[in-house]
């Protein structure tokens, strides 16, 4: 298999640890050669995080070049912007979930936010598929990365890894209440998702 | 104290190996799989493979000082229950003591590591450059987690000239398969010879992961015999002593390098290129690797394992097989004038090509800064890089935030209407360095770890017209603040001090320190603030919860015009811990605060000068709250002038 590579971004307190585990340990389940790095430089308080996942035989270094992610998965608005400029190659994959945490220069009314459309437009020129994915009764917001791995799942993202490996993933990181919630969530949204095509 | 039950542990059988997520690390049976007797494979991030890499050398005392990007290699020590680890762990009050203590338990016989970040070895310079001067019996580790990048420190040094400086070799593994079998060596090394040995991991070593193959480890009792001896010394470097302390320190070094020619760390990766030969070591190895999938033509690689001293005659070797030699090295030159110096005493005619332009010595050897080098130094090697249609706009930056709730921005909203536009406020270093962004801009310098009574107590002299207000937190009044405190008040320097105080080490992931009433290990008297300060005879202390901004603002008014060192203890709770250890809690009811729109007159003081992450501005100018981020504090709702933030609530 060629390298694929995951460039996976958000703000600190979204969760972005976990999916990166989960996915990591998933793509292991599915017996692939994995390598990945957080960089994390100040983001529990509210920075940028990003988990780089690269999948292949001949992979070395667990950073991602610029601009050679085959898949960005954001899990806040601005930041899979940034994530599509900085990382994604033409004609690659951009998922995300559409929430909206400000930063520093919109709340001080220095900047616009980033708008949806903005992305689309962005996504056409590069030829990439965007995914866009919201949940808008969801009750906590440290689960949004569940339903986005629902959404890696259904549209079968990442080649080679299956629903039986995420399963077994989470079933590796989680025990208990908060194992049954994130399943639950997880099976629920891929029924829905399968609803609506 | 070092309970050794742990020889006598049964072996664990975990046959599905469940890993605990909490807190962002692998929790609990972590904790199980580092203490498994047979071999095993896992995914774990090198951080974490140097803990099981200490277990099997049988390394008996760790020691550290929270940094990044080390704090995860207490995490995963954290992951085993104290009474079953086959060592003792703390946290010092900082990296020098550190570094004593773990000394004093290597002369005493045990195998020792200490831990910190790049800039700690600053601090624990001073003990550090004598080590290897003594005759360690037991061994020592130095583990530097170097930050090329700056990712989360203030400079990127490259600590590599502390070893030259105390003739400490180096090794540096660039995956965490390496840092595991790194260490191993190292141990190995430092035991066998008596001296410290430097394993220099950067960033993204210890935080990568991989699945790493770890060996079976056998128990073994401890040894609790102290084994200090006089006679294996000298221990006092004074007088006629030094010269042949520093003698034997050469010695040992010379017979490293002859180690280092057949140590099985470094590695040649043969393309058959006689021309071409690249010379690299830690991750940039890996960099170089991946960049090199795109050549057509790949030069030779060789990859030091040990990078200091260098292995001359493997570099003689490689050199004179060569008719050029890049050497691809991440921060300073410090391998290439070794390599250099090398070439001219052996009158080697090979081209050795070191760093080109000021630009090569700064940032971190990522893929995308190798392929730049490299381009730089044979343009004809790779193609182009292809840019992407993509067209690149300006995101918003997403500045590091204090965090909802956070006692600092209560604190800096109140002080700030405390100062006047004249005034100099000096930062240190903490969540409270934050302080330096818009909307308060409170903090105009900062240097390091408890310099700020200090700068600031300079910043005074001759200066009757402009007030000097510094900040130090909690933590770091323990680790570095104090000796700038007696300082000023040994020399009457007329500053304001304001201590903030949030009951743990909050930056580096919430460490306790001396004032939160727990050590790494077990409870401990909190070491009060107040009484510490009263104690040194500092006359005007105040002390106030920062969620009470009035007051706090009136304190700081009335020490500032005291004409003598006054300090005003601005307390609240990390709130990022507390929340997390509420949701922790049982019936845990999540609380909000919401904006009344009827009474909202658009002042804006929420969003643009409290500046609360929560408060969000819609498209027809109203402000909202983010619901993901209010914990329902409430220290928002006395900054609204038209009280239109309503009480938290039940969500």
């Amino acid at each position: 298999m060629k390298a694929f590579n995951i460039y996976l971004t958000g703000v600190g307190g979204q969760g972005i640890g976990l999916l990166s585990e989960i996915l990591l340990r998933g793509a292991d389940h599915a017996g692939l050669r994995v390598k990945a790095v957080d960089t994390h430089g100040l983001a529990q308080r509210g920075g940028i995080v990003v988990s780089h996942l690269r999948f292949g035989e001949r992979v070395y270094s667990p950073l991602i070049l610029e601009q050679e992610a085959d898949l960005v998965v954001a899990l806040e608005r601005h930041e899979a912007l940034r994530g599509v400029q900085t990382a994604l190659k033409d004609g690659g994959i951009l998922i995300y979930y559409d929430t909206v945490w400000q930063p520093l220069d919109v709340r001080l009314n220095r900047k616009e936010q980033v708008s949806e459309e903005t992305i689309a437009r962005q996504c056409e020129k590069g030829g990439i598929r965007e995914i866009k994915v919201f949940k808008d009764d969801l009750q906590d917001a440290r689960m949004q990365n569940v339903i986005v791995l629902a959404h890696i799942d259904k549209h079968e993202l990442i080649p080679n890894v299956k629903q039986e490996h995420y399963l077994q993933a989470m079933n590796d990181l989680m025990q208990g209440s908060m194992l049954e919630a994130n399943i639950k969530l997880f099976e629920e949204e891929l029924k829905a998702a399968a609803f609506l095509g | 104290m070092l309970n050794n039950t742990f020889c006598q542990v049964p072996g664990i059988g975990i046959k599905t190996a469940k890993l605990i997520w909490q807190r962002g690390a692998i929790m609990k049976t972590l904790g199980e799989l580092l203490l498994k007797k047979e071999p095993f494979s896992e995914i774990v991030m090198g951080n974490t493979a140097l803990v099981r890499a200490m277990i099997e050398s049988y390394t008996r005392v760790i020691t550290s000082y929270p940094g990044s990007p080390t704090p995860e290699i207490a995490e995963a020590i954290r992951a085993i229950p104290q009474e079953k680890r086959p060592f003792y762990f703390e946290f010092s009050t900082n990296e020098k003591v550190a570094t004593e203590v773990a000394y004093g338990a290597a002369v005493n016989g045990h195998l020792s590591t200490v831990f910190f970040k790049s800039v700690g070895l600053n601090v624990a310079s001073d003990t550090f450059v004598q080590l290897n001067h003594m005759n360690i019996i037991g061994g020592m580790i130095v583990v530097l987690g170097d930050d090329p990048g700056a990712n989360s420190s203030q400079n990127e040094q490259d600590n590599r000239h502390y070893a030259c400086l105390s003739y400490t070799p180096v090794l540096e593994p660039a995956s965490p398969q390496e840092v595991y079998a790194f260490y191993k060596e190292a141990a190995k090394l430092s035991r066998e010879k008596g001296m410290p040995i430097i394993l220099r991991l950067t960033t993204h070593v210890c935080h990568a992961k991989e699945k790493v193959e770890f060996e079976g480890w056998v128990p073994r009792a401890l040894d609790k015999t102290p084994r200090f001896d006089a006679q294996n010394g000298p221990y006092i470097p004074m007088a006629a002593d030094v010269f042949p302390m520093k003698r034997r320190a050469l010695r040992r070094l010379d017979e490293v390098k002859d180690y280092a020619n057949r140590s099985p760390l470094n590695q040649v990766v043969d393309h058959g290129n006689k021309n071409r030969g690249i010379i690299t070591m830690g991750l940039p190895f890996l960099s170089l690797m991946d960049v090199l999938e795109r050549a057509d033509v790949k030069p030779d690689v060789l990859k030091l394992g040990v990078v200091y001293p260098i292995p001359g005659n493997l570099i003689k070797e490689f050199l004179e097989t060569h008719a050029e030699v890049k050497v691809l090295e991440e921060l300073d030159n410090v391998v290439e004038k070794e390599i250099k110096l090398l070439a001219y005493d052996r009158q080697l005619a090979s081209k050795i090509i070191g760093k080109i332009d000021t630009e090569d010595w700064i940032g971190e050897y990522t893929p995308d800064k190798v392929y730049e080098v490299l381009k730089k130094t044979w343009p004809d090697m790779l193609p182009d890089r292809k840019v992407h249609s993509v067209a690149i706009s300006d995101v918003p930056a997403r500045p590091a935030q204090m965090c909802p709730g956070c006692g600092h921005r209560s604190a800096f909203h109140a002080i700030k209407k405390a100062l006047k536009n004249t005034d100099i406020t000096v930062a240190d270093i903490g969540c409270h360095t934050l302080g330096y962004l818009p909307p308060y801009q409170v903090g105009e310098l900062m240097m390091c770890m408890g310099a700020s009574t200090a700068i600031g107590s300079g910043m005074s002299l001759f200066n009757d017209t402009r007030r000097v207000v510094v900040f130090l937190g909690d933590a770091t009044f323990f680790h570095a603040g104090l000796p700038g405190i007696i300082n000023a008040l040994f020399n009457k320097h007329r500053i304001t001090l304001i201590l903030m105080e949030n009951g743990t080490t909050a930056m580096t992931g919430h460490q306790d320190h001396a004032a939160s009433g727990r050590n790494f290990n077990e409870a401990a008297d909190k070491i009060p603030l107040r009484q510490t300060l009263e104690g040194l005879g500092i006359k005007h202390v105040w002390e106030i919860d920062t969620y009470q901004q009035s007051q706090l603002a009136a304190m700081v008014k009335e020490a500032m015009e005291i004409d003598e060192f006054s300090v005003v203890i601005a307390r609240h709770p990390c709130m990022l811990k507390f929340t997390r250890e509420q949701r922790r809690k049982p019936g845990h009811q999540a609380r909000r605060v919401d904006i009344d729109q009827e009474k909202c007159q658009r002042i804006y003081e929420c969003i643009e000068r409290f500046g609360c992450p929560t408060f969000t501005r819609t498209d027809n100018g109203s402000i909202v709250i983010n619901p993901d981020l209010c914990i329902g504090d409430g220290s928002c709702l006395q900054t609204c002038p038209s009280e239109a933030i309503t009480k938290p609530e039940a969500v």
